[in-house]
């Protein structure tokens, strides 16, 4: 009887195995990618089109921009799409990454609620705006996940001239101890939450509290206009040069990781920064507002 | 292997720097969770003591139906209990989303069938002797439910730390209703995903096993008593 039981879990476990293996003649990137790229309804525009031009399917797994480098450096997937230049930058340096591939660019707003008790509506500088919010106490929801946004966001308060105060962990990494540190404004615990969440949430979250919040322009457009009901949240300050939001796509090496597809992942590459992709790129519409501006040609 | 071992020695690093934030979020943790466990158990014991002593048509789809709520997903609580304390919802002027409250309500939501179910369980289980000969003695109804409660302790007692690991460890009610707002309502588990979806998974598993060695020492401590009342009364 058990060994009745035990061949009918193995044969289970092997059926298994070969379900999520897929049927081995297909091909198959795997990309790392941030929220917003997913989130903006993009990818379903751009993948679509990929697989008809080149016969490869792109597996997506959406995350924050930390988490998707993360997959990139444990060699998880092919390649990475994401947003915050100086870590994609590290990211190459460090040599996980061959190259990084500018595609496009969006642009970060402050959003805040319509009675805007900071009075930053019109202020076009956004470390001012920040300041105003500051000096009002007014509430303020970080993304606090060490996303792009939370990145740009701890950049943006960094040029103000608010007090900042620097938290850190201490953690082991390899052996040895390493620090994290994120950002934030000094004496804030009543008006400046943290709450470490993907940017969708972040905003309901703002709407929920009527609170300010920094956002990317597509996941804004989508929850202001793409969906019922509306959130109560317009944009306040945007125009910022500070707030210029571009995405790269980096290839994770294949030095460093030999299992990688690095063919493939070129062959996404060479499509999205050329003509088809970028025409796409510029097409596209969310809520008839255009979200994304190409960079590669 | 490399991970395990990281996250072990910053587990330890952690625990010995007296990080105040780290204490912030375990205290949210424990105390979320203790209230929730207390306020289902003073709803989920006399529920489970009622429904195993009274005879009344349709007892056993009502124990089915129990049975059906201890699979309900924590993300469907959550979605449930947001619709009423949203902003836009039925109590949205209570302000009460993103609050330990709102943590609390779910939680209790989730355990009361719980320890519903196991009370029910406990208490079927006591020779129907006891309840006889506590009435034949004379007991009123309530100083015979004193005696069953007393033959039962330990099943109930069960109940009570099975419903306190069920919501410490839970993160999908914590996320949604809570919202892991730092130095509010950020509870262990939803720190643990917020560092995972950051990609530091030496922190998440360091937490992890911050959890562990605490949830293991409020069981010790629990047994502690247990063990006690049980050698008193013998």
């Amino acid at each position: 009887m058990r060994k009745r039981i035990c061949s009918v879990f193995g044969l289970l476990i092997v059926v298994l195995m070969f379900a999520v293996s897929g049927w081995s003649g297909e091909k198959i990137l795997k990309m790392s990618t941030t929220t917003s790229t997913q989130s903006s309804g993009l990818l379903d525009i751009l993948l679509p089109a990929f697989e008809d031009a080149t016969g490869i399917k792109i597996k997506v797994i959406a995350k924050g921009t930390g988490a998707a480098i993360r997959d990139g450096q444990d060699g998880n997937v092919d390649l990475i799409f994401v947003h915050a230049i100086e870590r994609e930058n590290a990211f190459v340096r460090e040599g996980f990454g061959t190259k990084r591939y500018p595609v496009m660019h969006n642009d970060f707003v402050l959003l805040g609620p319509a009675s805007d008790p900071a009075e930053i509506k019109g202020e076009k500088n956004a470390a001012a705006a920040l300041a105003r919010i500051a000096g009002a106490k007014a509430m303020f929801i970080s993304r606090g996940d060490d996303s792009g946004t939370h990145t740009k966001e701890q950049a943006l308060w960094g040029s103000s001239d608010v007090e900042m105060k620097e938290m850190s962990q201490t953690i082991i990494k390899k052996g040895i101890e390493k620090k994290i540190t994120s950002n934030r404004p000094a004496g804030s615990e009543s008006w400046y939450i943290s709450v470490g969440q993907g940017m969708g949430k972040v905003i309901t979250y703002a709407d929920e509290k009527q609170a300010y919040t920094l956002a990317d322009r597509g996941t804004y457009i989508k929850y202001k206009f793409g969906k019922t009901p509306a959130i109560e949240l317009d944009i306040l300050s945007e125009g910022d040069l500070e707030l210029a939001n571009p995405y790269g796509v980096i290839p994770v090496n294949p030095e460093k990781y030999p299992h990688v597809q690095f063919a493939l992942a070129m062959q996404f590459v060479n499509w999205i920064t050329g003509a088809h992709g970028q025409q796409l790129i510029e097409d596209y519409r969310l809520e008839g507002k255009q979200l994304f501006y190409p960079d590669a040609l | 292997m490399d991970l395990l071992l990281d996250s072990l020695k910053s587990a330890f690093l952690l625990l010995l720097s007296y990080d105040p934030e780290l204490f912030a979020i375990v205290g949210v943790s424990l105390k979320v969770s203790a209230i929730s466990t207390l306020l289902a158990s003073l709803l989920g014991v006399p529920c489970g003591f009622i429904i195993a002593y009274s005879s009344f048509y349709g007892k056993r789809l009502l124990l089915t139906c129990l049975n059906t709520l201890l699979a309900m997903p924590t993300v469907v609580i959550g979605l449930l209990v947001y619709s009423f304390i949203s902003r836009r919802g039925m109590f949205g002027s209570l302000e009460l989303l993103y609050t330990q409250k709102a943590i609390i309500i779910g939680q209790v939501i989730l355990i009361v069938p719980l320890v519903t179910t196991l009370t029910i369980a406990a208490i079927s289980r006591i020779d129907n002797r006891y309840r006889n000969t506590a009435l034949t003695l004379g007991a009123t109804q309530l100083q015979m439910a004193w005696v069953i409660i007393q033959e039962a302790r330990y099943g109930i007692g069960a109940a009570v730390i099975a419903a306190f690991g069920r919501v410490i460890a839970e993160v999908g009610i914590s996320m949604m209703l809570g919202g892991n707002a730092k130095g509010f309502t950020r509870t262990m588990t939803t720190a643990m995903a917020l560092e995972y979806d950051k990609g530091e998974f030496v922190l998440a598993v360091a937490l992890g096993l911050t959890l562990m060695t605490i949830a293991f020492g409020i069981n010790l401590l629990f047994h502690f008593f247990q063990g006690r009342t049980y050698v008193d009364t013998v």
